[in-house]
């Protein structure tokens, strides 16, 4: 694998990988069903101004686990809410109040039911953020040509360096070949 | 352009008139927030200079209350809660429909809602904001309200809260929902804060970038994003259910005739959205006047908000019949008086306006030339946000001023800091708003690009016609070419 000719230098090992643009996002979809399941490249990723949907099979992004953090964030605040209202009211300081039970499940339900959501809803947005390794306030393909029109109106495929088929000569072209109306090489 | 009249039934071309292109829909929303030619337009000041100086009113309000008394309302026996919780009730109301955009209409796959949701989470999280003064002020030293409503362990009490209270559920109630209202409003700001960044420069592109917290559209980035929202919606719907039913609890499970109800409820729930989709028409009129967002705020949006008006508008008349119904079927003598107070007693000029603006008015709404018409509905809209403030009057102050003691009867007459406190929470209100739409895209830029984008898709999948091409212009950065980066 020989170092790019315009760059001499770029070595291989400082580079991150190749950005290519395509104009429309079914010809992202496209371009990133051919490359992964035809010519087999693995480390791939797809910038994008919003959801395209067919992008996650067509590249081989997983679904996301998100839902089970949240189940069980949301879990954890039910439990605070029943051991909150059990001990203030029930346990630390009991008080007899219009001849109602010091502790009951029926009256701890709104708490119960307010906590769980609460609790769901940060695990919602911080384990999103976690999961997508955010905040993360650099990138090497924020350093590409063009990278501001991935949240306007353009769609760009990532290939990644360290993919085993990554061909710092042959990536861009195929990428080329599959409609990408230019390509560029990015350094880490 | 003769093809745009076939299209796919799925699409509905009236969401985004005059098919602009993605560059464009993004420039539109953008160019508001950078100004045009990077110029903030007089007016707002103008705005701002009056909303503020509202808002001065509202603080000035609020610390003479701090300093004198809680004795400067107008409460007092037998009326002893009056516009403090009925302007709470009001506020937590008109929030509701943002929620119900949000989440609700998500959940139902409501394509419409992605024009029009981030404007109404913010009038939301502003509604709630203007609503938790009044809890927090009514306790006269709002430092330590946090002893009182929290179960935090302190000195100043040595007790917790009355976890059998409904005014304790109201607290997780309305706290949880301002929290989880702010935090779905900003998961749906990340991609277009992102987008903002991108478009600034200097100061403005740090402060955006740092907002978005270096969000870059990745796909592994939008799977987790997706599911994020979906969860996000999926636990606000019964939230939003449950703050209303939390706040009637107030009243609900008191013995007090006119409040003691099992209606209560869904009644509030429905009165709620209805409250919150009139101030929506009231302020996104003005706005996409006021900023040129015709074709993405279309007829269409106004005009389907203004079904949910007649739908809920009807519901909360049959709930007003509901409990007079109930009042006579009891056969108990106090309920039955209470019923017959309220629409003839000394307080039935506020029982007949309310029964004016929320039952009868909506009901023009029937009537698709008038649901259409962009100045009856501004009208009908402020009618209804008088006539749901006045609901909320006549369930509190009736219910409150004939006591079972006529010795105890009163009339409750609010003073100028009630009224003042509550123009002062209008200043407030209309303040954030103004700040919000210079500094954050009043837009869902992203969903609006990503639903014409899958529309497109769509009815280029089915060959049922060529969409809009909205990829249209923007030059490509760069010649083809496998070059690197300069």
């Amino acid at each position: 694998m020989s170092v790019h000719t315009n760059s001499p230098e770029l070595k291989d090992k400082s580079v991150y990988g190749v950005v290519a643009e395509f104009q429309k996002p079914e010809d992202l979809v496209a371009a990133g069903r051919t490359i992964h399941h035809h010519h087999g490249y693995k480390k791939l990723d797809a910038l994008t101004p919003f959801p395209i949907h067919g992008i996650d099979d067509a590249i081989g992004v997983p679904r996301s686990i998100l839902g089970y953090i949240v189940f069980g964030c949301g879990l954890f605040g039910l439990l605070n809410a029943i051991f909150m209202v059990w001990y203030t009211n029930g346990y630390d300081y009991p008080l007899v109040i219009g001849g109602k039970p010091v502790f009951a499940w029926e009256f701890s339900i709104p708490p119960m039911f307010e906590l769980t959501v609460l609790f769901s809803a940060f695990g919602a947005l911080i384990g999103m953020l976690a999961l997508n390794g955010l905040p993360r306030f650099y990138h090497p393909v924020f350093a590409s040509t063009g990278i501001e029109c991935a949240t306007d109106d353009r769609y760009l495929l990532v290939v990644e360096a360290s993919d085993a088929k990554f061909d710092i000569e042959e990536t861009p072209k195929l990428l080329s070949e599959l409609g990408a109306v230019r390509t560029e090489v990015v350094a880490k | 352009m003769a093809d745009l009249a076939i299209r796919d039934p799925h699409v509905s071309p009236v969401l985004v008139e005059g098919n602009p292109s993605l560059h464009e829909v993004t420039t539109d929303v953008a160019q508001i927030v950078e100004g045009i030619n990077r110029k903030v337009p007089k007016e707002w000041y103008m705005a701002l200079a009056l909303t503020g100086g509202l808002t001065m009113i509202l603080f000035a309000m609020l610390g003479y209350l701090v300093f004198t008394g809680i004795g400067v309302w107008g409460n007092n026996q037998p009326v002893g809660w009056a516009w403090d919780i009925t302007n709470f009730v009001f506020w937590i109301g008109i929030g509701h429909a943002g929620t119900l955009i949000s989440a609700i209409l998500f959940l139902f796959r409501q394509k419409w809602r992605t024009s029009i949701n981030r404007f109404a989470e913010a009038m939301t999280l502003f509604a709630v904001a203007c609503a938790l003064i009044y809890p927090l002020f009514h306790t006269g030293r709002p430092w330590r309200a946090a002893y009182w409503l929290l179960p935090l362990p302190n000195t100043h009490l040595s007790v917790w809260p009355n976890f059998r209270s409904p005014l304790v559920w109201d607290v997780f109630a309305v706290s949880t929902y301002a929290t989880v209202s702010a935090l779905f409003w900003y998961v749906g700001l990340i991609p277009d804060l992102a987008t903002m960044r991108d478009r600034a420069k200097g100061l403005a592109q740090k402060i955006y970038g740092a907002l978005s917290l270096g969000w870059r559209g990745s796909a592994r980035h939008w799977r987790n994003y997706e599911m994020a929202y979906l969860i996000l919606a999926g636990v606000s719907t019964p939230l939003v259910l449950s703050v209303h039913s939390v706040v009637s609890f107030d009243f609900a499970t008191s013995v007090l005739p006119g409040w003691h109800t099992t209606i209560f409820p869904p009644y509030f729930v429905a009165g709620a959205i209805f409250s919150g989709f009139a101030m929506v028409v009231t302020l996104m009129v003005i706005a996409r006047w006021a900023f040129q967002l015709q074709h993405l705020v279309t007829l269409k949006h106004l005009e389907n908000m203004n079904k949910i008006m007649l739908a809920t508008g009807t519901i909360v008349g049959y709930a007003y019949a509901t409990e007079f119904f109930i009042a006579w079927y009891s056969g108990n003598p106090y309920e039955r008086f209470t019923f017959i107070n309220r629409a003839f007693g000394p307080y039935s000029w506020a029982y007949w306006t309310m029964i004016s603006c929320n039952v009868i008015s909506p009901q023009f709404f029937w009537f698709k030339k008038l649901r259409t018409s962009i100045p009856f509905m501004f009208i009908l809209s402020i009618f209804v946000n008088i006539g749901m403030w006045f609901e909320r009057f006549v369930i509190i102050a009736t219910s409150l001023h004939r006591d079972f003691l006529p010795s105890s009867w009163g009339y409750f007459v609010p003073t100028y800091v009630d009224m003042l406190t509550f123009l002062g929470t209008f200043g407030l209100f209309l303040t954030l708003f103004l700040f919000f739409v210079r500094f954050l895209p009043m837009i869902a830029v992203s969903e609006v690009k990503g639903m014409m984008a899958n529309e497109a898709m769509h009815s280029a999948v089915h060959g049922t016609a060529h969409g809009p091409d909205i990829h249209a212009p923007a030059p490509v950065s760069e010649p083809v070419s496998g070059g690197l980066h300069k």
